[in-house]
């Protein structure tokens, strides 16, 4: 029980430790089949730990190709414009999907989620495992691409037709298109099984007590973003099983007729539509982004809640809006291709959806901000991230709304403004808060440590200066019509030459946001060694993944975030699970 | 109705000063506030497992009606394809109806009739007096009741899918390819995807038969046989859907 929670003489393991496992869930090491959700969770942020590296090494290769292209890196040599172009399809799938799909929801979810709601386990355990596998395999496939003959896939990670379904439209257009839509393939069955598994374990594994209106916004936010994952991943399947065929069984469903690639005519295609597959894929691609940043959302109301000792402010309102942005996230796919040729009513109905989604976007940030007025705040790290991530959310949100008026979308698609808007809003926050996350729930992660706080604070501040100092500026190349996805800036295209300072200015910003990364990794790999010692519930918590777990019969009698002074002691939360007080009238 | 066996004596407990909407006793499900719910999982009653795998089921149900209503978008979409003549300005649609196979009646006949054997498998291991005749311990009646089921919805299961191919065969001989016509592109790819999701449901039911023959305990057979019998419905809904689509739909 939670008065235990205090006091509960510390046997001899740590409290937070993941219990010495049954034998058929295997061993606890990070390296090994395991079906405990700890060493499951560890492992998929292992895994995007390594994608978002190679995330970033793709990105500052491409950083230097676009402002000295000519250069010779060591070891390296130069980069060649198609390389760019891998490298840009590289980097952005790595990030959406094996960054943004894996660790908010499949790393901190499988920590935290079947704890919170006093599950104590996935509703699958090995099921669990497989998706973690799975997922592995499918980045294993992705990352390959860049080392076969040809080289990555060079149609971005939005795979556009008609040159990603013809195999000569360049050197990644063979070999390196076929493994991502492979890799892509499995991810989908991946993501699939563990969205069902997330679900399933919100909807039977919640102990007596823990109504759906009593779960932490946490679990809220995985739980959604595991129906928009449920609903969404089986049409990028599909629309990945058409791209295929078209490449190898000879099909048209995305090419037309009297396509000339590379100077050769395209023969044996006729009536497909390109089209076909914008809508198929942003019918996935729009809840994806959604299910990049919406854990983020339900992480930040936690910390935000947690670390100005109040309640959430609004928490129907936070739980309702989340519903609502769900919904909203299917029916706007359209504002992605406004320019792409589609019926000017249907413009317009994207283009008013759209703009509604900022209505329970705004109830978030409002009550984000509401729940810190009057707080007594504790600037702890995963506070400063959390903060950050509201900021980094406003700064990409407003751009948002600009880019959803059709007019303006014209000139501005496919240019730098549309490159920050999404590092802003999905990029940079989602990230954010994944570092909160971190930061919170390390001992959970690696047991019964924490992560040093001087480092936390100066891997914020560089990091949170250092995306500003790179994207930001990415809004006036785009206004300044600068296109996304070229690769030559200082060579061929004379009006552009006069955005090199600018662009100068992004590389040395994304060097410096990078190096802070650094801070980050020795932090993580020293603390996981070496780090203090947390004790049972170091942020003063109230969700049950802080309990200690005695196999006990387990109630939930609290609101999930009960903070103000008590008459029993001198805390100033109440946990989750710990006995009802009796009115006193 | 708090318990105030838990409550350590010397606390007061206070209404907190903000935050929460106060305290609630838990909603009770069973007699006198002993609920099975605040166990830790794997010991909340007799029917927690199967209740569980049959949520995850119908999950993995939607996921895959998905990918079928994503697949008929496109069905839909590319039926309206064609080649514009720039220089005449003439839209042809290329689209040619393919004439489907009449030995899919035949595949449709043979899989609503193991959705039907199916069904008497399913309801044999739920069967009240022999479920109770297994747990005391006095033998396996369930197994012996379902487990022929199982096997002849099986033979049927495979019995579809030799006819889907046989189709396919029919259709080749005919000239007609993946690659002939979108209609006939789509005609592989539907049913392609169906059969094997249906061998899916092969291999689930395989499972539960083995579970039966090598005596798995009862909740396993039953959860096997349950879900492994949903799974089959649906793809028997679906393929009543493709099978509409394909003749209604061109
Ligand atoms: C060090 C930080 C980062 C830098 C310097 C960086 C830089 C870049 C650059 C230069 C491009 C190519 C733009 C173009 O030519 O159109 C790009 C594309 C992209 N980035 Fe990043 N990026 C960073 C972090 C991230 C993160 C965290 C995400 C996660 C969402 C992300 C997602 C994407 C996506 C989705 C694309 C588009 C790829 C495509 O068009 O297929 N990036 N980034
Ligand atoms: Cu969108």
């Amino acid at each position: 029980m939670g008065t235990a929670n205090n006091s509960a003489p510390r046997g001899d393991h740590p409290p937070n430790a993941a219990k010495s496992l049954p034998r058929w869930m295997g061993h606890e090491s990070s390296f090994s089949f395991s079906a405990h959700h700890r060493v499951i969770a560890r492992q998929y942020f292992l895994l995007s730990l390594a994608a978002v590296l190679i995330g970033i090494v793709l990105s500052l290769l491409m950083r230097l190709h676009i402002v000295w292209p000519e250069l010779r890196i060591p070891f390296f040599g130069q980069i060649k414009p198609e390389q760019y172009l891998a490298y840009m399809t590289m980097h952005g799938t790595l990030m959406v999907f094996f960054v943004l799909s894996v660790a908010p929801q499949n790393a901190f979810g499988n920590l935290v989620l079947p704890e919170q709601i006093g599950a104590r386990a996935m509703a699958f355990p090995r099921l669990n495992m497989f998706s973690f596998w799975t997922t592995l395999l499918a980045f294993m496939v992705m990352v390959s691409a860049l080392f076969v003959a040809g080289g990555g896939s060079m149609s971005g990670w939005t795979q556009y037709p008609p040159l990603s379904a013809i195999t000569s439209a360049g050197s990644g257009q063979g070999r390196g298109t076929d493994l991502w839509i492979v890799s892509i393939a499995i991810f989908c069955v991946a993501s699939l099984m563990s969205a069902v598994n997330f679900i399933t374990t919100v909807l039977r594994g919640r102990v007596e007590g823990m109504s759906l209106m009593r779960m932490p916004l946490t679990v809220w936010s995985w739980f959604v973003t595991a129906m928009l994952t449920l609903l969404s991943f089986s049409v990028l399947l599909a629309a990945a099983l058409l791209l295929f065929s078209d490449r190898h069984w000879g099909t048209s469903f995305y090419l037309p007729a009297g396509l000339v690639v590379n100077g050769a005519a395209v023969a044996g295609h006729s009536g497909g539509s390109p089209l076909l597959w914008q809508h198929l894929f942003w019918f996935f691609g729009h809840p994806e982004v959604y299910i990049a940043i919406l854990p983020g959302m339900g992480v930040t109301s936690h910390m935000l809640s947690t670390f100005s000792r109040k309640p959430v402010y609004g928490y129907r309102g936070m739980v309702y809006s989340l519903l609502a942005i769900g919904v909203l996230g299917f029916m706007v796919w359209g504002h992605h291709m406004f320019v792409a040729g589609i019926s000017p009513y249907a413009v317009l109905a994207f283009s008013t959806l759209t703009m509604v989604i900022a209505v329970p976007s705004s109830v978030k940030v409002i009550n984000w901000l509401g729940t810190l007025r009057g707080g007594r705040i504790r600037f702890s790290v995963p506070l400063l991230f959390s903060v950050g991530f509201v900021s980094l959310f406003i700064t990409g949100g407003l751009s948002g709304p600009i880019l959803a008026q059709p007019a303006v979308d014209m000139y501005l698609h496919d240019t730098y403004f549309v490159v920050a808007h999404f590092h802003m809003i999905m990029g940079m926050a989602a990230v954010f808060a994944i570092f909160a996350a971190t930061y919170f729930w390390f001992p959970l992660l690696f047991p019964d440590r924490m992560m040093n706080e001087t480092l936390g604070r100066a891997h914020f501040w560089l990091t949170f200066i250092g995306a500003y100092a790179t994207f930001m500026p990415m809004h006036f190349l785009g206004l300044a019509g600068n296109p996304r996805q070229y690769s030559q800036i200082a060579g061929s295209a004379k009006y552009l030459q006069k955005l090199l300072p600018v662009h100068m200015f992004i590389t040395i910003s994304a060097f410096v946001l990078a190096a802070a990364q650094f801070i980050f990794i020795y932090n993580l790999m020293h603390s996981a060694a070496r780090g203090k010692f947390s004790g049972a519930n170091p942020w003063e918590a109230t969700t049950l993944e802080w309990e200690i777990d005695h196999g006990q019969k387990l109630t939930v009698h609290h609101d999930p975030y009960v903070f103000g002074p008590r008459e029993d002691s001198r805390r100033d939360y109440t946990m989750q699970s710990e006995p009802p007080y009796t009115y006193k009238s | 109705m708090p318990k105030p066996a838990v409550l350590p004596p010397h606390t007061t407990h206070a209404e907190p000063k903000i935050g929460g909407r106060g305290p609630k006793p838990p909603a009770s499900v069973g007699l006198g506030g002993d609920d099975w719910k605040n166990n830790p999982p794997g010991r909340r009653g007799p029917r927690e497992r199967l209740k569980r795998f049959r949520v995850a089921l119908g999950l993995v149900l939607i996921s895959v009606f998905v990918l079928f209503i994503g697949l008929t978008s496109a069905y839909v979409v590319r039926q309206g394809g064609g080649t514009l003549d720039t220089t005449t300005g003439v839209f042809t649609r290329d689209w040619k109806p393919i004439a489907v196979p009449q030995i899919l009646w035949l595949n449709t006949l043979l899989l609503l009739l193991s959705s039907a054997t199916i069904e008497f498998a399913r309801r044999q291991v739920f069967r009240e007096p022999m479920v109770t005749e297994e747990w005391l311990g006095l033998g396996t009646p369930t197994r012996r009741a379902s487990l022929p089921w199982l096997g002849l919805t099986l033979v049927l299961g495979f019995g579809f899918l030799v006819g889907q191919f046989v189709a396919w065969q029919q259709l080749n001989a005919q000239g007609i390819f993946m690659a002939t016509n979108p209609s006939s592109s789509f005609f592989f790819i539907l049913t392609g995807a169906h059969a094997l999701h249906l061998l899916g449901g092969i291999i689930v039911l395989t499972w539960a038969a083995l579970a039966s023959v090598l005596s798995r305990p009862l909740e396993s057979r039953q959860i096997a046989t349950d879900c492994g019998a949903w799974y089959w419905h649906a793809m028997g809904v679906l393929w009543l859907y493709i099978f509409a689509l394909l003749l209604f739909v061109k």
